[in-house]
């Protein structure tokens, strides 16, 4: 469903006239079914956000396609209803000026599906429920929030416009190991629910074991290793050895 | 509405907007309000001091000065507001793109806007009335050609520190419309900034004209401006001191009440202070955010 | 013996009148490890900036703080100030923002032990590039000309380690040092904390809330929740027989995410 191909990205150092570029992504490619969790894991400064950036179409790639079911994700209207994000910080997910009703129909209300006078409150109500969060949240403001409750709202956004694929770039990071968990299982069931695909970027090996289905070991912008998470205990590339060795586990 | 509720904590802020607002309709209704013509000359009455037909005096020519006031409102308020409306409109839409789109695109509007900075203020403004000639007209045409680029700077600042909030990232990726972005969720955030700035500058450029007509190349007698009344009681000044005083405190004043205002604008448009059950949350009062404008206060 | 035995410690912010820390009573062994591990907003950090006195000024704290038998809250500031670095050493949670971004590492760490020492610059030159050895950062002279954006938060996170090294302080109080770093400069940050404790024989205060890392390198650990001390006891005792509730739901949480992991490593599905 969703097809990465050749992808390189890099970044010009220096002005606006200068040679020199950083090489920050080097000939990713791989594949996202329909309905499996992929996991993105790789270490800090290793291209993993602009990997999502890319899949977002946030930003373009100097070379290679990013395709959702064939069609270009560089296309605002591809991405339109199809596709959908959660990011790491909570604190700027969501514009401090709109409350959490505004906020989570506003995804809705771009794509204009969405009808001035009906079910408005109803809609914003179950999504409300969905993740957790009882209809009296409606009217509070983000800085009100604390970050599992806003992680939340962000959930309920990005599933508003039941679109074909989230991207998840480091979303429960910046959460208490105990909301972690409850994040995950919110996931977990939304994903029964709604038949969504993930895309879960992340550095913690244990939650990307949790919730995904395969893993893509990223390294240096390249991909080391495209494992399912069954089969994490027989990595072969010594990198992906070399992390797990090195996991600190409860 | 919230902003004016949030205002109305602030003593000061509230009196310098009644102050302010007074003002501008006193200049709207300049010739309903003024007790006298202006323009009036009645040389019996030179340096007449107050009186109760006269309240401020009279002129070196006899012309009620209480009227010349109020008739002075309009250039050097009034115009001055509508020459840094646009001004900051100009601004505000190239601030807006070059923050926004970023790359070629910000760097060769920054690059024009680097040009236009160049160049000295005063002595732009001296060339293009000599070139134009003296006059009002002349004289707000060439602030808002020098004060744009300035604009552009500070609100491309702004935006572009929040163009790279996640909320922004997150509507990007959904495929939401550019210009819908930047109206529905930049326009608001950065509203604040650019109120905080612009009534800044309402400060920096009403002495500017002031100053200007005092130098004699703004407005021509015999209109009515302050900075043209500081002119010709400067002939005076030792003899008859109190015909300075009159220009000079309603300059003051103004440029103050501006200043006030710009200051608990800042507190007041803070999306923090924002409560779901309506009201203001005091412990939030006292953070104020530092925005960049503040280093670079034309 | 105790170096740091902390009695009615209360913390209170003046602007809001709201109490942080309600009425906190600890001590921590003389060469051991105390791990005070807690949710955001439970007064972990405020507990030990108390201690350094390194709070805001508009938030105040009452209670008796002994260090090595002297009360810390009695201190004037430039006696405090002589304590820092020398006696009480703090690693902090974003390597990022603990170093001056305007100048390179080298003159923030020879400015630091120029101040409690007064070497010359070879001496204070030769001992932080041993200490940077020892913590494992290959070409240390190189990394001490750089800015602190150009290193990552791992390389970060171990100079400050090394700084710590050098000082050779009493007390190391270190903030959450691993919640910003990836795995493999955790593992990494943690095994240099444990040398670094075994070499010097310092007494640490960690803060975390990773109860992974916490069972790695604490001996005793306390439970913070809200401002209160809801647990205390060794390590052992807390996380394998929790008593509090509040405790037996942190280790339940992360339990399941380990215990998910565990099962997958070991080939059962």
């Amino acid at each position: 469903m969703l097809k990465v191909e050749g992808i390189e990205k890099s970044y010009n150092q220096g002005g606006l006239f200068s040679k020199n570029k950083q090489q920050v992504l080097k000939q990713v490619t791989f594949e996202c079914q329909q309905g499996e969790c992929l996991g993105i894991i790789g270490e800090s400064g290793s291209g993993k956000s602009t990997l999502g950036r890319l899949i977002l179409g946030i930003e373009r790639p100097d070379c290679g396609t990013i395709s959702l079911d064939g069609k270009d994700v560089q296309d605002r209207r591809v991405r339109m209803g199809n596709i959908s994000a959660v990011f790491q910080n909570y604190t700027s997910s969501i514009n401090p000026f709109l409350t959490v009703e505004a906020a989570i129909m506003e995804p809705m209300q771009a794509q204009q599906k969405l009808r001035k006078d009906q079910g408005n409150s109803e809609k914003v109500d179950l999504l409300l429920s969905q993740v957790g969060l009882d209809p009296s949240y409606r009217s509070k403001y983000p800085h009100e929030l604390s970050g599992g409750e806003a992680q939340r709202v962000c959930i309920a956004r990005a599933i508003s416009t039941a679109p074909k694929l989230i991207v998840f770039d480091e979303a429960i990071s910046s959460l208490d190991v105990s909301v972690q968990i409850q994040v995950l299982q919110l996931l977990k069931e939304l994903k029964e629910i709604y038949k969504l695909s993930y895309v879960f970027i992340t550095h913690d090996i244990q939650a990307a074991a949790y919730i995904c289905d395969r893993v893509i070991i990223f390294r240096e912008g390249q991909v080391v290793e495209i494992v399912p998470t069954k089969q994490l205990k027989d990595v072969q590339s010594d990198y992906a050895k070399r992390l797990l060795k090195h996991l600190i586990t409860f | 509405m919230r902003i004016l509720k949030n205002l109305s904590k602030d003593k000061l802020a509230m009196t310098s907007l009644v102050v302010i607002i007074v003002m501008i309709i006193a200049g709207i209704f300049a010739p309903l309000i003024a007790p006298h013509d202006p323009g009036q000359v009645n040389m019996k009455l030179r340096y007449a001091s107050s009186s109760w037909d006269y309240l401020l005096g009279n002129d070196h020519l006899g012309r009620c000065v209480l009227s010349r006031l109020i008739y002075g409102i309009r250039p050097s308020v009034l115009w001055v507001l509508v020459a840094l409306s646009l001004s900051v409109l100009i601004g505000a839409i190239v601030g807006f793109i070059a923050g926004y789109f970023k790359g070629k695109v910000d760097a060769w509007i920054m690059r024009v806007c680097d040009i236009m900075l160049s160049f000295p203020g005063y002595v732009m403004t001296l060339a293009v009335v000599g070139i134009l000639g003296a006059g009002l007209e002349n004289i707000l045409i060439a602030f808002v050609w020098m004060k744009w680029a300035w604009f552009a700077r500070v609100i491309r600042t702004s935006v572009m520190q929040f163009s790279d909030m996640d909320y922004v990232k997150f509507a990007k990726a959904s495929g939401t419309p550019n210009l819908r972005i930047i109206t529905k969720h930049i326009v608001p955030v950065t509203f604040a900034d650019i109120a905080v700035i612009a009534s800044g500058s309402m400060c920096s450029m009403m002495l500017q004209i002031s100053g200007l007509s005092f130098l004699g190349l703004g407005i021509q007698a015999p209109h009515a401006e302050w900075g043209m009344m500081l002119n010709e009681a400067r002939e005076v000044m030792f003899s008859r001191p109190e015909l300075m005083l009159a220009p000079g405190l309603a300059i003051v004043v103004v440029v103050s009440a501006f200043n006030f205002l710009s200051d608990a604008l800042q507190v007041a448009l803070d999306p923090k202070l924002m409560t779901s059950q309506g009201k203001s949350d005091k412990s939030y009062e006292s953070e104020v955010r530092k925005p960049a404008y503040e280093y670079s206060r034309g | 013996m105790n170096i740091v035995e902390v009695e009615h410690l209360k913390v209170w912010d003046t602007n809001t009148g709201k109490v942080i820390i309600h009425n906190s009573s600890f001590e921590v062994k003389q060469g051991s490890c105390m791990a005070i591990v807690g949710e955001s907003g439970s007064g972990k950090s405020v507990t030990c900036r108390a201690i350094m006195r390194l709070n805001k000024p508009w938030i105040r704290q009452s209670g008796t703080m002994l260090f090595q038998g002297e009360d810390l809250n009695q201190l004037s500031e430039p006696e405090m100030r002589r304590k820092r670095g020398k006696h009480l050493c703090m690693i902090l949670q974003n390597g990022m923002s603990a170093f001056d971004p305007s100048c390179v590492i080298g003159v923030h760490i020879r400015e630091t032990l120029q101040q409690h020492f007064g070497w010359n610059t070879r001496v204070i030159e030769q001992k932080i590039i041993h200490a940077m050895e020892s913590v494992m950062l290959r070409h240390p002279r190189e990394i001490l000309n750089q800015y602190p954006h150009q290193l990552s938060g791992g390389m970060l996170q171990r100079i400050m380690i090394a700084l710590a090294l050098v000082l050779e302080p009493d007390l190391i109080i270190a903030d959450e040092p691993t919640t910003a770093l990836d795995t493999i400069s955790q593992y990494e940050v943690v095994e240099q904390l444990i040398q670094l404790r075994e070499r010097m024989g310092c007494s640490m205060m960690f803060i975390s809330h990773d109860l992974g890392v916490v069972q790695k390198i604490a001996d005793d650990v306390m439970v913070m929740k809200d401002g209160e001390i809801v647990e205390r006891g060794s390590m052992h005792s807390v996380l394998t027989e929790p008593k509090h509730a509040y405790t037996q739901y942190l280790v339940s949480t992360r339990l399941e995410l380990s215990n998910h992991f565990k099962a997958l490593m070991q080939g059962e599905s």
